[in-house]
């Protein structure tokens, strides 16, 4: 396979996508820019509408409105088969009726190649998805891990300059998934070719892509490297999505800019530090967000945060720590193993402390509150 | 018995007589024909006095009788191949399209088998008078594709039912067109199921007796409406032996409509059948 092929070509531009079926918004005004050579995953819960941006870039639904570049071209109402994607579906989709090579040669016959190049390249595509001498067999004699390696195969035997993967690994098991997502991701790097992937698998997302785009009720909520949604999600939504994240609501006492430490008065008593998200006033409605294992217990001591420890879970590389701080709050702390702290039992007094920069202040009507 | 008595069994034993009483009351005409067939006597006779194909012989040595049936054969093919032509696009349009007035097509298609043949028969000979259409070849495929097509289209629509969709979305991400999508990857997957309705169209065009009676001519007459027509004049056992040769192609059909449909359910069985890692 030629290296690096996606060039200019493998440029994917969303614009102001809104596609609704009837009064429903499935995706609302999402403008996306997916650079050539880049993995970029579509993360969100079911009903999100990373499907339907896939689709749409796909050519298998037309937005209501907005744009779609491929590689400079713009495809928005272009017919699917002529946008030159290679695609892999959720289900197992090869051709029951076709032998495997018949199958990944299929987009070459499509395109007019000749007889002996298209087995040519259809078995240099199987040797390069490690399938070699399964050319013969029919598709419903591999396993499912087989079945999606072979649909990868011929989504990329003709070098399409963008491959479209929807939830491609969701019908595998664990080890199975884990395996092919770094198989997939150095396929990818090896190919040079630009992946849009969806997956509603958040250690998914992460592993696998540069960049992950986070969706929720057909709205971009946050696009960016894994570790910056991580650190510093965008959004409550974020913050909750990807991670465990506690969230306890209060008001600033003063007003903060964007990035700048905010001192929250915590609803139910108690101050806290955090950074703000985005620019607050004085007396604003936030909801303070931080990370369990950047919570830090402490023997109860001074005006600080306290609470009763509910449940130690115990399990081995962290405990993690349930403890009650009074008005119906709770947090979750997270202890690595090894890192020296003593263990907590059930019933006893605890401190809760955190680092400003590692808690975020997000204003509670910015993007509707939700959890 | 090492298996205890059900409850109900007596009554379970009751249903399942009657059952098969009614079973062996409805196929035993069909049944009695066949040796009917093979008698050596000049009129119908059961049980028969001996065995001779002399009217299987007969039935050969007739023009009228060879002539009706080849009649029946020409309607027969051309109505096949057109209702399912017509059948297959139908139920693709039902399927994947988006049709306006979808329930007011459905009710169409419907039709012609709630609508008692006998009307569509006067109503046909009426049109087809004018048209001059009567007794034609045309004629009776053009009649014989209305009563097929209901048939031709819900066959298609079960095969297009059991088939997976996305195997379309897929063969068009490879590049395929529209038509090379149905002529690559559709119909070969619902192949079986447009063999049998070919089948059964080609079946219900030779067996149809009502419509044909009315458009035929006096020159050119389907094998039913032959069989008709020596009822009245001459009851010989041609007749049986016709009526014999009838039943074993109809059943010759339905056991290789059975077949594609065996063949069509292996098809469809979801390609996730392996196991191995």
């Amino acid at each position: 396979m030629r290296q690096g092929q996606a060039g200019a070509e493998g440029r994917v531009a969303v614009h102001d996508l809104v596609k609704r079926f009837g009064p429903v918004a499935a995706v609302d005004g999402v403008s996306l820019e997916v650079s050539p050579g880049e993995f970029v995953a579509l993360l969100g819960p079911s009903g999100s509408g990373k499907t339907t941006i896939l689709m749409a870039i796909a050519g298998f639904e037309y937005p209501t409105s907005g744009r779609i570049e491929i590689g400079g071209d713009d495809v928005t109402w272009a017919p699917a088969n002529t946008r030159n994607l290679g695609m892999v579906f959720q289900r197992y989709t090869l051709f029951p009726h076709m032998s495997v090579a018949e199958n990944i040669a299929f987009p070459l016959k499509m395109r007019g190649v000749a007889r002996a190049e298209r087995e040519r390249r259809a078995l240099a595509a199987l040797e390069t998805v490690r399938l070699g001498g399964y050319g013969e067999r029919r598709p419903n004699q591999l396993s499912g891990g087989q079945q999606q390696r072979i649909a990868l195969a011929r989504a990329i035997v003709y070098q399409p300059r963008v491959l479209l993967m929807d939830e491609p690994l969701s019908a595998l098991d664990k080890n199975l998934r884990e395996e092919m997502q770094l198989e997939i991701k150095h396929l990818q790097q090896q190919l040079g070719i630009t992946v849009v992937f969806v997956t509603h698998d958040q250690t998914e997302a992460m592993t696998m892509a540069d960049r992950v785009a986070v969706l929720d009720h057909g709205r971009l909520q946050q696009v960016g490297a894994p570790r910056d949604l991580y650190e510093t999600p965008a959004t409550p939504f974020v913050a909750g999505f990807i991670g465990e994240t506690n969230f306890l609501p209060g008001r600033t006492v003063a007003a903060a800019g964007d990035g700048m430490p905010v001192a929250v008065e915590l609803d139910g008593g108690g101050r806290a530090e955090a950074t703000a998200v985005g620019a607050l006033a004085a007396n604003a409605a936030v909801r303070v967000a931080v990370r369990p294992e950047r919570l830090a217990l402490a023997e109860p001591a001074g005006p600080g945060l306290a609470g009763t420890v509910i449940e130690a879970i115990y399990a081995g590389v962290a405990t993690t720590c349930i403890a009650d701080l009074g008005g119906e709050r709770r947090v979750r702390a997270r202890i690595a193993a090894g890192t020296g702290g003593r263990a907590w039992s059930a019933g006893e007094r605890v401190g809760v402390s955190w680092q400003a920069a590692d808690a975020r202040a997000f204003a509670t009507t910015a993007f509707g509150g939700q959890a | 018995m090492s298996r205890p008595p059900r409850p109900g069994g007596v009554g379970r034993l009751l249903l399942h007589a009657v059952a098969y009483a009614v079973i062996v009351f409805l196929l035993l005409p069909t049944v009695l024909v066949a040796p009917m067939s093979v008698s050596p006597e000049k009129y119908l006779q059961f049980p028969p006095s001996g065995f001779s194909l002399r009217w299987y012989g007969e039935y050969f040595a007739d023009r009228e009788w060879i002539e009706a049936t080849l009649f029946s054969a020409e309607a027969g093919i051309i109505s096949a191949i057109g209702a399912t032509i017509i059948g297959t696009m139908t139920a693709l349009a039902l399927v994947r399209g988006r049709v306006r007035g979808r329930a007011f097509v459905e009710l169409l298609i419907i039709g012609p088998v709630v609508v008692p043949h006998i009307a569509l028969a006067v109503a046909m000979f009426l049109v087809y008078e004018q048209l001059r259409l009567t007794g034609t070849l045309v004629g009776f495929a053009m009649a014989h594709i209305v009563l097929a097509l209901p048939f031709a289209i819900f066959t298609v629509l079960a095969a297009l039912y059991r088939f997976d969709a996305d195997l379309e979305m897929a063969a068009l991400s490879c590049g395929a067109s529209r038509i090379a999508t149905f002529r690559h990857v559709t119909l070969p997957m619902i192949a079986p199921g447009v063999a049998s309705a070919a089948l059964f169209a080609f079946i219900i065009s030779f067996d149809e007796a009502v419509v044909s009676f009315f458009i035929s001519d006096l020159d050119r007459k389907t094998l039913p409406r032959k069989m008709f027509e020596d009822i009245d004049f001459d009851v010989s056992p041609v007749l049986a032996a016709v009526a014999t040769m009838l039943s074993l192609l109809t059943i010759a059909v339905l056991v290789l409509g059975h077949f594609f449909k065996q063949m069509a359910d292996r098809r469809a069985a979801p390609a996730a059948g392996g196991t191995k890692p």
